[in-house]
């Protein structure tokens, strides 16, 4: 990593990020381009986030399905862990609870391939700083 | 792909389940098959909105339109008019009972202010082992502009006037410490992250270090600009693991980046953290005794002042700030002071994370302005009680805090109103208790944790909470007497006004607060021998009712210690002199002969 010498490079490298997270939203082929979050924290991995999160990188690239599988941190909703958040392009984020395998496999065959919603959906209560 | 042009989602929660949300789906659904709309409209289950007052729940999407109250008969009026004609159904919408106004885009709903993120602004959102994912959402920004455009003066004034108290329980004014551990003149002072977070049922602190690293170290940087120090150290417990390695994953990545080290961003201003590793012990979290664990010795408080401020760290000036203060700090100097103390009561500002447990639907992480009432708190975001059963009880504060009972669910929670209320913010935790908790052995038990991380070195704490507990143990076996309650007000005062540190100086709230606010269930116990939530065991009393025992001996065969006799055929009966409450003979009688009283 090269080093960020002033203010400058730091907002030079916020932009470099966030056009790269444009750019992924808006390839050219957005249909394809997938993003999941899985809640990592420790009450998600007690939970089982870990399969979780293996399941998807594996699955997806085992079915050629073009996404991004990423963790983060605690969203919140633990009593609904292993929590993923899915974002399919052009469409805001949901939420989905008590993610293990099976369900997992629900939401890539249901959700991310046919735009279906399934039950266990998690409305977001909450407002952001953003807002 | 099928392409839904609407979305009906239906709470699913465990409260709405109760009100028959399983049969305005199916109702929903024939209506929907028998308009042709199938393919057009698809009705899915979600978990809990948090609403449960006004469940069933039904939210059409993409309008935002939220129905309460809905009866499955409702089902065909939202297919015909809202779905196939585009007129939200009037009668269904959630009023707002300030404007009284019908609301139909749930994004205006009062509800949807409930919870607002700022320390927890990007848990749950970036990835926590990637600083780039942080620095894009105005990570670093906040160092970058003190150290480029704020001497530290301003920006000590900005924290100030932010209003910004310390979260790690005592809520002293966070900008006011900066500026004192800023005044005393030494050639050396520290920054200290305390992350020991020792409360029961407490994991705000864990969530923060393992969703946003960056935050903290971004703001104990800063911290460091303007106390003048160019050291920080994070004390964490030994049993975070995964927060640990976060922390020293991010710690590298800013090392790399130079936003630690030596000239950050080429200003000449060095900072440089380490971190402590704590074993784990409550009384750490206090700050001298914090202080003496680093500097390897036993973890034990010492008087104050001076202050860690004045003297702490080897000795040097220390400025001790809990994780969640820290997680604050960017956003405020990000968004200005201004934005910051517009949220929140008068004396207190901001929001407050909390880790909600107990007897609560949903179990979890939630951030709130401060100045939210607890019946929001429980009953809108947590989702209310477990299995539908009455409310009792809210512990705030952990084993320092008190029990608030049904009359105060309506305050504004704030630092001074919690006090005014015998309780306190504490660090965060929330322990919802329901009708079956006895508050006798919630006492007790708060004590038992007391006595654990007691570190003995002042007699009343370890001595006096020794026979607190005590007098609690006589009480919940049956052996209390009336006077017993003034004796354990008496003892709880000395010892608040004689220990050392905040440890003592707490530990009796529990036991004061349930004797003020449930007297009656203390009465029961040493008048009439009762325990009213029929927890305590010893206090129990199994009875054979002689009508419904048909005398087929299987109790008599299986209790462990020959209490019950009888005749083959005949009503039994149990020796109480005998009985040990092991209650094998009401879970084996088939009759239902055996009653508990
Ligand atoms: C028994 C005891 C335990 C404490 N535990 C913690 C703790 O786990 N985390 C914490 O931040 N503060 C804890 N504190 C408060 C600290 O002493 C100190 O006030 C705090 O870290 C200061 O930071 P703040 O001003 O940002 O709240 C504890 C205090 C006492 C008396
Ligand atoms: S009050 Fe308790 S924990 Fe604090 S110094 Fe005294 S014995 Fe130790």
């Amino acid at each position: 990593m090269t080093k960020i010498k002033t203010v400058a490079d730091l907002k030079r490298i916020k932009d470099e990020v966030q056009s790269k997270i444009k750019l992924r939203e808006n390839s050219d082929h957005p249909e394809q381009i997938v993003q999941v979050k899985v809640g990592m924290a420790t009450c998600g991995i007690a939970s089982g986030a870990k399969e979780t999160m293996k399941y998807f990188v594996d699955e997806l690239e085992q079915q050629a399905i073009d996404a991004v599988v990423t963790q983060t941190g605690c969203m919140g909703y633990c009593y609904a862990e292993p929590t993923v958040e899915v974002t399919l392009p052009g469409k805001d984020a949901v939420v989905f609870g008590y993610v293990n395998k099976e369900k997992a496999e629900e939401i890539i065959d249901v959700y991310i391939k046919r735009g279906e919603l399934i039950d266990g959906v998690i409305p977001i209560t909450f407002k952001t700083i953003d807002d | 792909m099928t392409d839904y042009k609407m979305h009906l989602l239906i709470c699913g929660g465990t409260g709405c389940k109760a009100a028959e949300s399983d049969e305005i789906k199916k109702s929903l659904k024939n209506w929907i098959d028998e308009l042709g709309l199938e393919d057009d409209v698809q009705v899915v289950f979600t978990g809990c909105f948090g609403f449960c007052e006004k469940g069933p729940i039904v939210k059409v999407m993409p309008d935002n339109t939220f129905y309460v109250n809905v009866k499955p008969d409702d089902a065909e009026e939202i297919v015909k008019e809202h779905l196939l004609k585009g007129r939200p159904v009037q009668r269904l919408l959630y009023t707002d009972p300030v404007s009284k106004k019908a609301i139909s885009d749930s994004k205006g709903m009062n509800f949807y202010k409930k919870q607002l993120r700022i320390a927890l602004r990007n848990c749950g959102f970036i990835n926590p082992e990637s600083i780039d994912e942080y620095i894009s959402r105005d990570g670093y920004m906040a160092l970058g502009k003190c150290l480029g455009e704020l001497t530290p003066d301003e920006t000590i004034k900005e924290i100030k006037d932010s209003g910004l108290r310390g979260r790690g329980g005592g809520g002293f004014p966070t900008g006011l410490k900066w500026e004192i551990t800023r005044n005393v003149e030494s050639d050396e002072k520290y920054v200290v992250c305390n992350a020991d977070e020792g409360d029961p049922g407490a994991f705000m602190d864990r969530s923060i270090l393992e969703g946003d690293p960056h935050s903290v170290i971004e703001a104990m940087a800063i911290c460091g600009y303007c106390i003048g120090a160019e050291n920080g150290l994070v004390y964490i417990r030994a049993e975070y693991p995964l927060a640990i390695e976060r922390l020293k994953i991010a710690l590298n990545q800013a090392r790399e980046y130079g936003l630690l080290g030596e000239d950050i961003l080429g200003t000449g201003f060095n900072f440089e953290i380490d971190i402590r590793l704590g074993a784990g012990a409550f009384v750490c979290g206090e700050e001298t005794a914090l202080i003496h664990s680093m500097e390897g010795l036993r973890g034990e408080p010492t008087f104050k002042p001076p202050f860690p401020s004045v003297s702490g760290y080897l000795g040097k000036p220390t400025n001790v700030n809990n994780v969640e203060t820290f997680a604050n700090i960017p956003v405020i100097l990000n968004k200005g002071a201004s934005w910051f103390s517009k949220i929140g009561t008068e004396k207190s500002k901001g929001t407050k994370v909390f880790a909600l447990a107990g007897k609560i639907n949903n179990v979890g992480l939630i951030e709130v302005p401060m100045g939210t009432t607890l019946r929001e708190v429980i009953y809108d975001i947590g989702g209310g009680i477990k299995d539908g059963k009455g409310f009792k009880s809210v512990q705030t504060g952990g084993p320092s805090g008190g029990c608030l009972t049904k009359d105060f669910l309506d305050t504004p929670i704030d630092y001074d109103n919690l006090i005014k209320a015998g309780s306190m913010m504490g660090s965060g935790g929330m322990i919802v208790m329901d009708e079956d908790d006895c508050m006798v052995s919630i006492a007790k038990f708060y004590l038992e944790f007391t006595l654990e991380e007691s570190c003995g070195k002042c007699s009343p704490c370890r001595i006096g909470n020794k026979r607190l507990h005590e007098i609690l143990e006589n009480i919940t076996n049956g052996n209390g007497k009336e006077e017993d309650l003034e004796r354990l007000k008496l003892l709880s005062n000395v010892i608040k006004d004689t220990s050392l540190c905040g440890l003592g100086q707490s530990s009796p709230n529990p036991v004061l607060s349930t004797i003020l606010n449930f007297e009656d269930e203390y009465l029961a116990h040493v008048n009439e021998g009762k325990c009213p939530a029929g927890q305590c065991k010893a206090l129990l009393k199994y009875e054979i009712i002689e009508d419904l025992c048909t005398g087929c001996t299987l109790c008599f065969r299986n209790c462990p210690v020959g209490a019950i006799t009888g005749e083959r055929r005949q009503p039994h009966y149990i020796d109480q002199s005998l009985c040990i409450k092991c209650g094998v003979c009401y879970e084996k009688c088939k009759f239902n002969a055996i009653r508990l009283s």
